[in-house]
């Protein structure tokens, strides 16, 4: 069999599988709904509240992507400025770890309070920008500064000044580094804003976290599976779109 | 008149000792050398101090041309992978302040006069290492240098390319005549392409010898088959030996 169709194939009949031995396990051994419903009973749940679900998946989203979008454009400033300063890099970098290694769970109430709690998208957002940041500052900054020495001669030998050799060097040798750190920080934004619904735990967001909090509270067990599963597949298919953007830019860039 | 020269210079390393010389070079108007010697023997390290790259310890570097009208390959392209081949070349103008239009213009004849003006649009990851290699040189061409430096420009390229490109930077060596101080360690590149060859002796590196070959630049087709071409390069050869301590 052609090799690409296994690759497809391999982890589809895995899954396949599982799903098989889940339904079985729980008819066999009745298993009550609300402790482990089966595959089906996930699937009629996931159908009937699909709607809502979808609807919550796309504020969710919204508020991840706005959070990148921040994030982005914070990150990208910061490790600019920063690069262009020596003293200024020592001066942040231990802040920038701090912000990196504080578990966002831990921040979150207080940012919750401060956003207002009529207001917990704000909340939801700036949390998300938190956990999204780190990664493009620390991607940017160290594609700032990995130039290859031999363009770095190069310019020298041609007298190029700290702008031209910004502009013309340091930027766009930072690209790839740029973009790798905002596919990391796409699915951490996600995570950030799951996080900040949780212990926002109000219906304001109506984000997915929040339908799974309101069916676990009901023991909906069924569609708490659901709403989990829709947004695996929602954080997959941000991290495809942006590895792909990745791509597309990089092919660009260089030509192939 | 002496376009550079390097007089008594050494150079030494922190930790690894002395790198070179002391050591003097000098090269006239419209003049190729070649420098030649064993890996590691400072040959590289002559072509940056008199590129102002570098500084030497000891010992003076003159050079009369200024920043502008110096150029270096070296022995990578050193291209930027994120623009075409017109934008690299077109870098050291557009550094020196040039507009853009007119620096794009001058690149485009650069390009041309190595052959490539069919692939100023391409990326270098599309360009093969020849194709690369002769746009550096076109990059290094295009601020018609009155000292040009070459730092083993052919080191990565098969036998058939570098064969070209050297007969190639003859013909454009002929248009404008500019000083060329050639780097390699191949005997024979460095008899085809210069009319005096300087041989160095390992670390650190010093003259050694050096060897003159007659015909006028550029060689007439078929040198590469001449006696005089087969002595030369016998002399260097045996020189290079000498020089490394072990007999011919």
């Amino acid at each position: 069999m052609n090799r690409a169709i296994i690759d497809v194939a391999a982890p589809l009949v895995l899954i396949a599988v599982l799903v098989a031995g889940w339904e079985a396990a729980c008819r066999i051994m009745a298993i009550p709904g609300y402790f482990l419903p089966p595959p089906s009973e996930i699937a009629r749940a996931a159908v009937a509240g699909a709607p809502v679900l979808f609807e919550s998946a796309w504020n969710t989203l919204f508020m991840a992507l706005k959070a990148l979008v921040v994030a982005s454009v914070l990150a990208c400033g910061v490790a600019l400025v920063v690069a262009l300063n020596q003293t200024l890099e020592k001066a942040v970098q231990p802040l920038a770890v701090a912000l990196q290694v504080t578990p966002v769970i831990a921040i979150a109430p207080q940012v919750v309070i401060w956003a207002g709690l009529d207001h917990p998208e704000r909340a939801i957002v700036t949390l998300a920008v938190i956990v999204a940041f780190f990664p493009i500052f620390s991607g940017a900054l160290t594609g700032l500064k990995a130039t290859d020495p031999d363009l770095e001669r190069l310019f020298d030998l041609y007298g190029a000044t700290r702008w031209q050799r910004l502009w013309r060097l340091r930027i766009p040798s930072s690209v790839p580094f740029v973009l790798e750190g905002h596919k990391v920080a796409g699915g951490l934004a996600v995570i950030g804003a799951v996080v900040a619904e949780f212990v926002a735990g109000s219906g304001g967001a109506q984000g997915l976290a929040w339908r799974i909090l309101e069916s676990s509270n009901r023991l909906q067990t069924a569609r708490t599976f659901a709403a989990v599963i829709v947004l695996a597949i929602m954080g997959a298919l941000l991290h495809a779109a942006l590895r792909h953007a990745e791509r597309a830019i990089l092919k660009r860039l260089r030509g192939r | 008149m002496s376009v550079a020269s390097l007089a008594a210079v050494e150079v030494d390393y922190p930790g690894r000792g002395k790198a070179l010389g002391p050591f003097d070079l000098s090269v006239e108007e419209g003049e190729i050398v070649a420098l030649v010697g064993p890996s590691g023997c400072g040959k590289s390290t002559a072509l940056r101090l008199l590129a102002g790259l570098e500084q030497p310890t000891r010992g003076t570097v003159t050079r009369t041309p200024g920043r502008g009208e110096t150029s270096v390959v070296f022995q990578s392209p050193n291209l930027m992978p994120w623009a075409s081949a017109q934008a690299n070349a077109a870098l050291p103008l557009e550094l020196d302040g040039v507009a853009k239009t007119e620096a794009r213009r001058q690149a485009a004849d650069a390009l041309a006069r190595v052959g490539l003006s069919g692939a100023a649009a391409a990326k270098p990851a599309q360009l093969s290492g020849g194709m690369a290699m002769r746009v550096s040189l076109a990059r290094a061409l295009v601020t018609q240098p009155r000292l040009l430096l070459l730092d083993e420009p052919f080191a990565a390229l098969d036998e058939i390319t570098r064969r070209d490109l050297a007969a190639d930077i003859h013909t454009l060596w002929t248009e404008t005549r500019p000083a060329v101080i050639f780097v390699t360690h191949n005997v024979e590149e460095a008899v085809y392409m210069a009319s005096r060859v300087v041989v160095m002796s390992a670390s650190p590196g010093r003259t050694f010898s050096v060897v003159r070959t007659d015909p006028a630049l550029p060689r007439p087709p078929h040198f590469r088959t001449t006696l005089e071409f087969r002595s030369a390069a016998e002399t260097i050869s045996r020189d290079l030996a000498l020089s490394m301590g072990c007999a011919a």
